[in-house]
């Protein structure tokens, strides 16, 4: 097996016992980048130099026999939304192309402090607003299991990096489902931890009541560990929750005994192909034929879960995207003659038409006479949407079901339709609104061959038992090792 | 005040608290530093930080709105306040909306010259709330160019909003005063208007008596009032602006919008900013970056306690106490917390809280306006005071010579018995006294004569004598002594 092609947990284990040396293992991640990335376009910026500077730092402070951190040594990719200093962090918008912060987000901090090298930036939709990566304001990034497809989004780029090997591991954002679609339609492991448990400081913000970082990685094992770095209480996010981080990668080859899975029929509907319907199903067999029963389950509101969901999130980024004015952070129009039109124009030109939309939803359903209809009834029915899941959980231990509706579409396929794109998170967005955690695993492969992803969602901070599950589905299935056919 | 029209005022006050650090951040909120030197990450608002409250400023705003007899409800929230301003990097204030962390208290306030009756002024609301930056225009050389400093951003900010309960400028200014005494002794602010640590926007309109009933005058807001003594004349000069409006237009509240007016300190004239047409929609809602706050019984009952005694029952206690009048204790309680532990000790060393207060009034308070000093850097302390004021009160000193020795008190810094020996003051016994009086009335028979003919006046001329002789003499018992020897001889 090339070097790529391993584990993190393989390679971390060839790195800690002297076998592999950084500087070997960040030189194959970045010629494949060099090799794969012209068609996939999954990163934004790789400095190549600084990658390797890292690693060798690393392997010297390693043969000078000083402590290595829990990643010592290990490419990371990273969504270009979070804040690295003296780093272009662009969110993949005009808005911010110029933008190096002089600060390090949370989560980037303890990659670093983990001596994790810092391998690239991966593409996005902008400001994390979509499903495809095709809202990128500098190109859409490619399936690498099919380069005229999407890899889901919005980071698109973070879970394709990572299905055609230039990265072991990356991290994403998951705001209505931007970590577990783009895993599902690149056939990877994604998961979108329980809000709090992950420090959202230096994410650049979409929507702060449901945006949470997480880990995207070839196997359950792999994002068991990435988790257990980035995750804990951070006193610069007043989000963050005060709670120990159970280790994962140490509990995580148990069987869950007597697991419950709990199925919405609803979720099985006229909505999901056929295909992404039957291996779903296989799934579900799988885990009972590893002893766990299945059960029915009813999420009531569900329903109403994509609704609330493009108010919510949108009245948010209204407020978070507010600072790109042109004054103090993003693009300033180079022809104005008032402060008004200033503010306007720089508004007009940096930002893309999805953006605008959502800015202008958010602004809409925030203004005065609006308020309560929208913004107040959709709040209403994110209490009611956490109530199910509350009621759901008494009963069962997981919720399974389809990721998204259907495999990767065609890039440009649903272009003219938001709305369509919109209920594609229809399965993803009540795991934000609800605050749980939820991981999207490989499940299957379609006709076109296009992998297929499964859904389970655990009450909050049941990160462990979702990582449990996952990897007693990919010790008892394949799916996860299947890779896409090199260009 | 016999005027057509009742003045109805509401008043907003900005403070801002003493804390070290801002409301979100760790950045200094020291006042007069180099632009933009105070900023970090979170308080300008760079993409990707949050915001974590300051737990010191949340306290502070507690205590006051304790003392301001608030509700404390149990429940708080964080809500952004979104407008677009050059000196708003995040597009948006947080502050609170729907659910302010106190409500429903009141100030109650009198005039010790009884110029309007003690009343209470409800207090509608006492938030917390970040400041934004500060806008410099500069149009020097005819080039307009507007610079922005951040180092203000952040710094927390407690918004009093008071029913429009005052009924005159005189009692918006009783109100500002008392308020911002409050506030010095909860030692929450400096309340410094000039560095804009105490910030006031008024609401002023008219309720009118005409033959048809009583006619509310629209409501305008008043801004731009650097001093309390700003704020009467800008709300005096308003009231009468809009009842000249009125006579000549007629125009009621709801005819037109409400309007912003900037005093001009200058012009001594209001004039007005912006209509509010389109009144602005700040689209708040709920901060997703802050968890809400849950105010306990026991913070509450810290805040309580930590209070110490306020201006109203330190008034009430120095005039049962001491038996001052309602003006002297207001004098002394205005003068801050400082003071009044002074005038406490002075009156209890002297055993007379009455001429202690006078003498603080007259001469402490004269020295310490000329020198711009406080209590604290003032030379005599408050036992070598009491101390002299004791020697006044038992006649071994007139009050005149008294104050000879107190100025001596603080040029040497000596105690009065040390003061009045490097002044030669010494006390005559009474046969000493005596002594000189019969020397001076057989030096005298003209004036002896005088006095035995009914003209008592004319001994003043022998105190004048004695005087000369020695300076130490009590010039009332002079008097004393030679009408009893003249009295005898009869």
């Amino acid at each position: 097996m090339s070097l790529i092609d391993q584990t993190a947990v393989e390679l971390l284990s060839n790195l800690t016992s002297g076998n592999l040396t950084s500087v070997e293992l960040t030189g194959a991640f970045l010629d494949e980048i060099e090799r794969r990335d012209g068609a996939v376009k999954a990163f934004l910026h790789v400095d190549a130099d600084a990658a390797m500077a890292q690693a060798d730092e690393i392997d010297r402070n390693r043969t000078a026999g000083k402590p290595a951190g829990r990643l010592a040594g290990m490419p990371v990719a990273v969504k270009d939304l979070l804040c690295t200093v003296d780093v272009p962090t662009t969110c993949a918008s005009r808005m911010l192309e110029n933008f190096c912060p002089p600060y390090d987000a949370t989560v980037v901090a303890r990659l670093k402090a983990a001596d994790a090298v810092l391998i690239g930036r991966t593409n996005m939709d902008e400001f994390a607003m979509g499903g495809s990566c095709e809202n990128s304001a500098f190109h859409p990034t490619h399936n690498p299991w099919d380069m005229d497809r999407i890899p889901g989004g919005s980071s698109g780029g973070a879970a394709a990096c990572v299905a055609a090997r230039m990265a072991p591991l990356s991290i994403g954002s998951d705001t209505g489902g931007s970590i577990r679609s783009p895993a599902a339609m690149c056939g990877v492991t994604g998961m979108k931890p329980t809000y709090g448990r992950v420090s959202r400081y230096g994410l650049v913000a979409f929507a702060s009541s449901l945006d949470q970082l997480g880990p995207i990685a070839q196997t359950a094992e792999d994002t068991a560990l990435l988790l257990e770095v980035i995750a804990g209480h951070d006193l610069m996010d007043s989000t963050s929750v005060d709670r120990p981080v159970p280790k994962y990668t140490e509990t995580i080859g148990r069987l869950l005994e007597g697991l419950r899975i709990g199925i919405v029929p609803e979720h099985f509907g006229d909505a999901l192909d056929d295909e992404v319907d039957a291996a779903v199903r296989e799934s579900i067999r799988v885990y009972e034929s590893l002893g766990a029963t299945v059960k029915n389950i009813s999420l009531p509101h569900g329903k109403y879960a994509v609704a609330a969901y493009y108010i919510i999130a949108p009245c948010e980024a209204s407020g978070n995207l507010a600072r790109y004015d042109g004054v103090h952070y993003g693009r300033r129009t180079d022809e104005h003659d008032s402060l008004i039109g200033m503010y306007s124009r720089s508004r007009s030109e940096g930002f893309g038409p999805e953006v605008k939309r959502r800015i202008m939803l958010g602004t809409y359903a925030l203004s005065s006479g609006y308020y309560d209809a929208y913004y107040l009834k959709a709040l209403k029915v994110r209490r009611l949407i956490r109530q199910d899941f509350d009621r759901a959980f008494d009963q069962v231990d997981l919720i399974v079901g389809p990721v998204a509706p259907t495999p990767a579409f065609k890039i440009g396929e649903k272009a003219d339709d938001p709305l369509s794109m919109y209920l594609f998170d229809l399965y993803t967005v009540g795991t934000n609104l609800a605050g749980i955690c939820g991981i999207s695993i490989p499940c299957g492969i379609s006709g076109a061959g296009l992998p297929i992803g499964l859904h389970l969602q655990a009450p909050t901070f049941e990160e462990e038992r979702l990582l449990r599950a996952a990897a007693m589905f990919q010790r008892a299935t394949d799916w996860h090792t299947r890779k896409p056919s090199p260009v | 005040m016999n005027k057509p029209y009742t003045t109805i005022i509401g008043l907003e006050v900005h403070v801002q608290l003493a804390t070290r650090s801002k409301l979100f951040c760790s950045c200094s909120t020291r006042f007069g530093s180099p632009p933009n030197t105070q900023t970090c990450p979170v308080c300008i608002g760079m993409p990707g930080t949050l915001p974590v409250m300051n737990r010191k400023a949340f306290e502070l705003s507690l205590k006051t709105a304790v003392a301001l007899n608030c509700e404390i409800p149990r429940f708080t929230k964080w809500d952004r306040k979104q407008y677009y301003y050059p000196d708003l990097p995040k597009g948006y204030q947080i502050s609170q909306f729907d659910l302010p962390l106190s409500q429903n208290g009141y100030l109650p306030i009198s005039d010790s010259k009884n110029q309007f009756e003690p009343k209470r002024i409800g207090i509608i609301r006492a938030h917390l709330e970040e400041d934004a930056g500060k806008s410099m225009h500069d149009e020097a050389a005819g080039v307009a160019d507007s610079r922005i400093d951040l180092n203000r951003c952040g710094t927390p900010l407690l918004e009093i909003v008071s029913e429009p309960d005052m009924r005159s400028p005189a009692e918006a200014k009783a109100y500002l005063t008392e308020l911002k005494l409050l506030l010095n002794y909860l030692e929450v602010s400096d309340c410094n208007m000039q560095e804009g640590s105490l910030r006031v926007d008024a609401n002023i309109n008219l309720h009118i008596d005409t033959p048809e009933g009583k006619i509310a005058t629209p409501i305008v807001e008043v801004k731009n009032m650097n001093s309390f003594r700003a704020v009467e004349r800008a709300l005096e000069y308003e009231a009468k602006r809009q009842y000249e409006v009125w006579q000549e237009t007629g125009r009621k509240l709801g005819d037109v919008p409400k309007s912003t007016h900037g005093w001009d300190e200058q012009a001594q004239v209001t004039r007005e900013q912006r209509s509010k047409e389109e009144s602005s929609d700040y689209r708040y809602f709920p901060d997703p970056d802050l968890v809400p706050v849950a105010t306990t019984d026991e913070q509450i009952e810290r805040a309580r306690a930590s209070l110490g005694e306020l201006p109203a029952a330190l008034r009430t206690r120095l005039e049962q106490t001491y038996n001052i009048t309602p003006y002297d204790s207001d004098v002394l309680v205005n003068q801050g917390r400082d003071m009044v532990e002074y005038y406490i000790e002075v009156a209890d060393a002297c055993g007379d809280g009455k001429p202690a207060s006078n003498w603080i009034q007259q001469d402490v308070l004269r020295t310490l306006g000329e020198r711009q000093i406080g209590i604290a850097q003032y030379g005599v302390s408050a036992k070598a005071l009491g101390e002299l004021i004791g020697l006044v009160k038992a006649g071994k000193l007139t009050t005149s010579r008294g104050r000879e020795v107190l100025a001596e008190m603080l040029a040497s810094g000596k105690s009065a018995e040390e003061a009045m020996k490097g002044m030669g003051i010494e006390h005559l016994d009474e046969s000493a006294l005596e002594d000189l009086c019969r020397e001076l009335l057989n030096a005298n028979p003209r004036i002896v004569a005088e006095v035995k003919e009914g003209k008592q006046k004319a001994i003043g001329a022998l105190i004048g004598q004695a005087k000369k002789k020695n300076p130490n003499v009590n010039p009332a018992r002079v008097r004393e002594i030679c009408l009893e020897l003249i009295e005898k001889e009869n």
